[in-house]
């Protein structure tokens, strides 16, 4: 009896790992509603680690729904409904067992307008190794440090660490809500729009950041500038009214869609 | 074709400008108005009671002799009465804005809470008076010491405590909760590490007002059947106490002339109370008053 459940629980284990050796997120026949708008119609996506994967679309198909799903975000407006499933590393987000605390430790995000706390620059990116539990100074001006460089703002802050976060740029303060996403050692980033408040030079600093994440970290972004998904990322995926009209790699997306739709999106026709 | 022609509107300027400055006229009226009834008010008071104000009245009992009487029995009974009136309220109106706000679900169970929270803000004061009587004094057996009338002051002030909270939580940026939340935070680190800190401010201007309101109430302190004429001073929160409002309206209402001016000064005293609490709220918002 013990052995045969060892067994099983071994062939989940490398079934699991077969699927994470590529896949982050596995997502199958998605549908939700808010209330009774049905924002999001069968989707199925399936989302490869350390690449950058755009989700680009016109307002209100359904593209910021999608990655606020991701990491249950979603759930924090009244009456969303759910049905389907999300494989995060092979495990259903939606499960009863899977806390959503745990996910959003694993995945990180960044959001459309920076949000740092009325606190100072050092707090904000120790915020989320603190709210786990490590009090050592030690290892939080290490993970500091380290995520401060991770979002290549390190030199421009490293002599202004306790100032408050609000005295700095807009652009600078998105790259410190992009460390404190890091200071949380996340396997996936999300970011929802992350340059659309920004000017184009800490855009363009931005999306050299995203280029140099994603060696280590899945990076899925929102955004609404098709320039900036072709410029960044490996794989786009082209909503258009709560369902996944085509996803493939960015360049067959730009160069040869197979729909007309994306191809109408993509050539500026609409939206 | 042009649809507005310049003539007409330079022709129409000067009564826009007329109109403009008697609206002007009469709000600078209503405040005037506002402000001369305070002054008035505060000149007959400090003239008539200044004479009586000293040492003696601060640190002498109620006494049958103008002379005599002192106000030391309901000083220390207002202050006893805070003692017991602020952590009840702040705790129970603070905790439940938190509910409210932050964990319950948007419902119409929740939605009439809310709405109801409002309406017993405005519920005369005498009311919580008899709740006070029914519950805490016959009831549970508390008679008229600190405990019970500190519960019923709490009722009185508990709905405005609560609004104010609500409004102050609320007024927090919804993008740092989501900052905070999206990093894996619990909705409790998420609510006393980013929420308070932000709220405080508010949920502290709020709360003393209302605090000072509980103060200068009598009509609670009448029907659940506050003394008046005391020569102790309560020692815990069991002992029977009177109140500043109580004792300046058992002197104004006796017939001697020389009690008027012995009332007066006790208003004096009262307002003295109640302008330090309202200079705390302020140096309290100031102080924690956050940019976004």
């Amino acid at each position: 009896m013990t052995m045969n459940s060892t067994a099983i629980a071994t062939d989940a284990v490398i079934e699991q790992d077969i699927v994470s050796s590529n896949s982050v997120y596995k997502t199958n026949q998605l549908n939700l509603w808010y209330g009774a708008n049905h924002a999001l119609k069968n989707i199925d996506l399936d989302i490869k680690e350390n690449e950058v994967t755009a989700i680009i679309g016109p307002s209100g198909c359904g593209k910021s729904t999608y990655i606020k799903t991701l990491n249950r975000m979603v759930e924090l407006v009244p009456s969303v409904k759910t049905s389907g499933e999300i494989l995060y590393r092979g495990r259903n987000i939606f499960d009863k067992s899977y806390g959503v605390e745990e996910l959003r430790t694993r995945v990180g995000m960044v959001f459309q307008k920076p949000n740092p706390f009325p606190k100072s620059i050092y707090d904000n990116v120790a915020y989320g190794p603190r709210i786990h539990g490590i009090k050592n100074k030690k290892i939080l001006d290490e993970i500091v440090e380290k995520s401060l460089r991770g979002a290549a703002i390190w030199d421009e802050v490293k002599d202004r660490l306790t100032e408050n976060a609000y005295s700095i740029s807009g652009g600078q303060q998105q790259r410190i809500c992009i460390a404190r996403a890091l200071a949380i050692e996340p396997d996936v980033i999300l970011m929802d729009e992350p340059t659309s408040a920004l000017d184009p030079i800490s855009t363009l600093k931005i999306e050299e950041l995203v280029q140099e994440l994603k060696k280590d970290y899945s990076i899925i972004i929102v955004t609404h500038n098709m320039q900036q998904a072709a410029r960044i990322s490996d794989k786009t995926a082209f909503f258009l009214n709560g369902e996944v009209v085509e996803y493939d790699t960015t360049d067959t997306i730009f160069s040869n869609p197979s729909d007309k739709r994306t191809e109408d999106y993509i050539s500026g026709r609409f939206g | 074709m042009r649809y507005i022609e310049q003539q007409q509107v330079v022709k129409r300027m000067n009564g826009r400008k007329i109109i403009n400055s008697i609206f002007k006229g009469i709000f600078m009226l209503a405040t005037l108005l506002a402000l001369l009834a305070l002054v008035i008010l505060l000149y007959r008071i400090i003239t008539q009671g200044a004479g009586h104000l000293s040492l003696d009245f601060l640190t002498n009992f109620a006494s049958r002799f103008p002379e005599q009487a002192g106000i030391k029995a309901a000083l220390v009974g207002s202050l006893w009465l805070m003692a017991v009136v602020a952590p009840t309220a702040l705790i129970l109106g603070v905790g439940s804005a938190i509910y409210l706000e932050e964990y319950a679900k948007r419902n119409r169970v929740t939605d009439f809470i809310r709405v109801n929270i409002s309406n017993l803000a405005g519920v005369p004061s005498v009311v919580f008076g008899l709740l006070g009587l029914t519950i805490f004094v016959r009831a549970l057996a508390l008679g008229t010491s600190v405990l019970a009338a500190g519960f019923t002051m709490s009722l009185l002030i508990l709905p405005v405590i609560i609004v104010a909270s609500q409004e102050a939580i609320r007024s927090v940026p919804g993008e740092l909760r989501d900052a905070s939340l999206g990093m894996g935070a619990t909705k409790w680190q998420t609510i006393v590490k980013i929420i308070l800190p932000a709220a405080i401010p508010g949920i502290l201007t709020g709360s003393i007002l209302a605090l000072s309101r509980a103060i200068g109430e009598t009509a609670p302190l009448i029907v659940v059947g506050i003394p008046v004429i005391i020569q102790f001073l309560p020692s815990g929160v069991m002992d029977t106490f009177t109140a500043l409002p109580m004792q300046i309206y058992d002197w104004s209402s006796r017939p001697q002339q020389e009690f008027q001016v012995v009332a007066a000064a006790g208003i004096i005293v009262l307002m003295a109370f109640l302008l330090f609490m309202n200079s705390i709220a302020v140096i309290i918002r100031n102080k924690f008053n956050k940019r976004y």
